[in-house]
């Protein structure tokens, strides 16, 4: 605390007001411009929650029916809006359930502050009832945490936990309160976090890396963007937009840098990655400049390392400076936030159309289009396939819709296919592939923004991973559209089963409940569609819902998502079969 | 690529827990620290951990980089044996009685630039500053007699060249 202490140049003096930590909790969340929090009540974290029942018309609470759920609930509000997400529970069990969405929002970079109780100060390290070391355990995956044990530090480390989780590369932040602080009084005042001395929030951007990186773009001859979510979290969309178009440079996205660019912008090319599309990942091995805007050259869209893009000369535009190198080499490293560089950037370059280099985009477009995409959305046969129902929702929203997804085959064909208008409105699990994030997730995203149709599209297994948020829904009448693509399977684990493990489906037939019955329980309008000349009037009916709307749709069991690039093999050696 | 050995010294507030943030990073990774040291620095409310890691320059080039992205560490540096002035510290208990009855012992005592921290009736005990391999060397020469107890500190290391954290933090007080 010293040290905190010595960070402050100088401390203005304010009239104090005498209160409990738990109320001053409730003055921090406030004076930080929360007004909606999700979570879940118990022991350690009562007086918190007596302090919510008095201020219950500034702050609204929403009880999730696990503690996992408000976590994804608090990262959906935030994915929506670009706020801080804040998910509170009690200690011990309350806590460790917390741990998965932390390593969600740590991974996908989403603000998030999560509170926890915690045993009284004298109880810590006796094993007492509810206790366990929720500091230790999420310390891999929180961007920050801390363990309150004096009420007095209360404002000083809320402060820091909302400057910490927006801030720069935003992340999640873990607070832990004992419950002696929570009942202790002291004079409380809060004055909001300026700046930590040990953290460096996005680097100064650096004249001659960009000029660098303006030559390299202006010589190119076969330039080629890849730009992912770091565009919107720096909201440099506009940036972007700009630097596609001056100099003609096809763009594509990682999963979640879809809806940083209007999906139909003609130099919009698609997906990179394992069921990225044809001509984006198989044209990576042919520019002669990449620009990596924003991402982090996962596995999932680099394939094999020794394979990737080696021809080309690579521009990393990046604000974490430990993501430079570490996967793929940068030859020239643009640190900073996307939206002051891309700035900088744009000046220098020059005007450029590149219509052969791009018309080889259009070329593998075609070809995956005769080969996958034709028959995703126009199908012949006659089961359902997941393609043609993501296409009647994108008619149905007129591409104005948030779109948030599960994990698995509906995932990528969502993201494959899903059309958007507007940025911050692909909402899913990215980095930690998380089954069961989008109901909760989407409850997060309709709340954070209620102006916009904010429709769930959720594989039949990750939906009964967290299917029980359905009385979220019903209890406080969240308009959000849910869309089951049922294939009685755990589809992406069969599918990888059939073409790698000689068609054994260990564990991965699934025996389903009446999923619309399930809805129906919960007072949900719902709907079972099974032939494809429902599908329409279907997905019409549910877009039109004024409140929440459940669709439940039977797809093909053993369909497989293609293009896909085998685990481990190159970019260049993407299937279309 | 060849594994060299590295110092890595990282700069930092001084918070319970991130010993455990830090060591996390090498966990994930699976590098083996060889040795590690925390203490105070030159600059006042900041500690300096001296980490010594057995690795490739590319892995320890990303480990200082994951360490630095860490909120509470202010730099992280890594260098090699020749970058650094190093030392560590040993004791070794021994038998009294081979004091007396081994005169090689003495020539060792002697050769190794040790010195007696103590001496009681059954046991004495020696102490020994010096780079790893000297250490290496006074234990193989001492285990044929019997060696009742051994330690080895950390090593503990400064840099030939400068470390700008007063700089860094400088510049954090003019914003």
């Amino acid at each position: 605390m010293e040290t905190l202490k010595a960070q402050k140049t100088e401390k203005k003096k304010e009239t104090s007001i005498r209160i409990t930590g738990a109320e001053a909790i409730i003055h921090c969340l406030l004076a930080e411009g929360v007004d909606l929090i999700y979570g879940y009540p118990g022991g350690a974290i009562m007086p918190v929650y007596d302090e919510l029942y008095k201020f219950q018309d500034k702050l609204t609470h929403i009880l999730t029916r696990h503690e996992q759920g408000a976590t994804h609930a608090a990262q959906g509000y935030a994915r929506v809006n670009g706020k801080v997400g804040i998910a509170m529970a009690t200690s011990g069990p309350g806590a460790t359930n917390l741990v998965t969405g932390l390593a969600d929002a740590q991974i996908d970079s989403t603000p998030m502050v999560c509170i926890t109780g915690q045993v009284p100060r004298h109880l810590l390290g006796s094993d007492a009832f509810q206790e366990t070391d929720i500091v230790g355990i999420s310390t891999p995956v929180t961007k920050w945490n801390y363990q309150i044990t004096k009420a007095s530090e209360i404002p000083e480390i809320m402060a820091k936990a909302f400057y910490i989780a927006r801030s720069g590369r935003p992340g999640p932040v873990l607070v832990d309160i004992t419950k002696n602080a929570q009942f202790d009084e002291f004079d409380f005042v809060y004055e909001k976090c300026t700046g930590v001395r040990s953290y460096t929030p996005a680097p100064k951007p650096d004249m001659n890396a960009i000029k660098a990186a303006a030559e390299l773009i202006n010589n190119a001859k076969k330039p080629y963007i890849v730009f992912g979510q770091g565009v919107i979290l720096g909201e440099a969309e506009a940036e972007l937009k700009a630097l596609v178009e001056k100099a003609g440079i096809p763009a594509a996205w990682t999963i979640l840098g879809l809806s940083a660019m209007d999906t139909d912008h003609p130099l919009n090319v698609g997906m990179v990655g394992m069921h990225g599309n044809y001509g984006p990942n198989v044209l990576t091995n042919e520019c002669d400049v990449l620009i990596a805007i924003g991402m982090r050259f996962d596995d999932r869209v680099t394939g094999s390392l020794d394979t990737y893009a080696k021809q080309a000369k690579v521009i990393h535009f990046e604000i974490d400076p430990a993501e430079i190198n570490k996967n793929v080499k940068a030859d020239v490293a643009v640190l900073g936030n996307s939206k002051q560089t891309l700035e900088l950037l744009l000046p220098l370059i020059n005007e450029n159309e590149h219509k052969a280099w791009r018309a080889e985009f259009e070329e593998k477009y075609r070809i995956e289009y005769e080969t996958v995409i034709k028959n995703d959305l126009t199908p012949t046969k006659d089961g359902l396939t997941m393609g043609e129902v993501i296409e009647q929702i994108n008619i149905a929203s007129e591409h104005k819709a948030v779109i948030v997804t599960d994990v698995g085959q509906h995932q990528m064909i969502a993201c494959r296919y899903a059309k958007f208008k507007q940025s911050k409105s692909n909402i899913t699990s990215g980095g930690l592939g998380t089954m069961g994030f989008a109901l909760p997730a989407a409850i997060g995203a309709k709340m954070g923004a209620m102006d916009r149709e904010v429709v769930a599209i959720i594989g039949d297994g990750g939906y009964q991973m967290t299917i029980q948020e359905l009385g979220v829904i019903f209890q406080h009448n969240v308009p959000v559209k849910i869309v089951v693509l049922n294939n009685d399977h755990l589809g992406m684990v069969r599918q990888w089963q059939e073409l790698f493990f000689e068609s054994r489906y260990a564990s991965t037939v699934m025996t389903n409940p009446d999923f619309v019955k399930i809805a129906e329980g919960y007072h949900i309008k719902s709907r079972r569609v099974v032939e494809r000349s429902e599908l329409k009037d279907a997905v019409s009916e549910m877009i039109a819902s004024k409140d929440p709307y459940f669709l439940e749709v039977k797809v093909e069991k053993e369909d497989n998502v293609f293009p896909m690039i085998p685990s481990g093999a190159s970019v260049s050696d993407i299937r279309l079969k | 690529m060849e594994k060299h050995w590295y110092t890595i010294s990282v700069y930092s507030e001084n918070n319970v827990g991130l010993l455990n943030r830090i060591s996390g990073i090498f966990l994930k990774r699976h590098i083996n620290i060889e040795s590690l040291n925390v203490s105070k620095s030159e600059i006042e409310n900041v500690s300096k951990f001296t980490i010594v890691v057995f690795t490739h320059e590319e892995w320890v080039r990303k480990i200082a980089g994951q360490i630095e992205k860490q909120i509470e560490v202010i730099k992280a540096f890594y260098h090699t044996d020749e970058e650094t002035i190093y030392q560590e510290s040993a004791l070794f208990k021994i038998a009294s009685d081979l004091l007396f009855d081994e005169r090689q012992i003495q020539n060792i005592i002697k050769e190794s630039n040790s010195q007696i921290v103590t001496v009681a009736r059954d046991f004495f005990v020696l102490a020994k500053t010096g780079r790893k391999h000297e250490i290496d060397e006074m234990h193989d020469a001492l285990e044929p007699y019997g060696i009742m107890q051994f330690v080895r500190s950390g090593r503990i290391a400064v840099t030939k060249a400068t470390m700008p954290i007063t700089n860094i933090l400088e510049e954090f007080q003019n914003q």
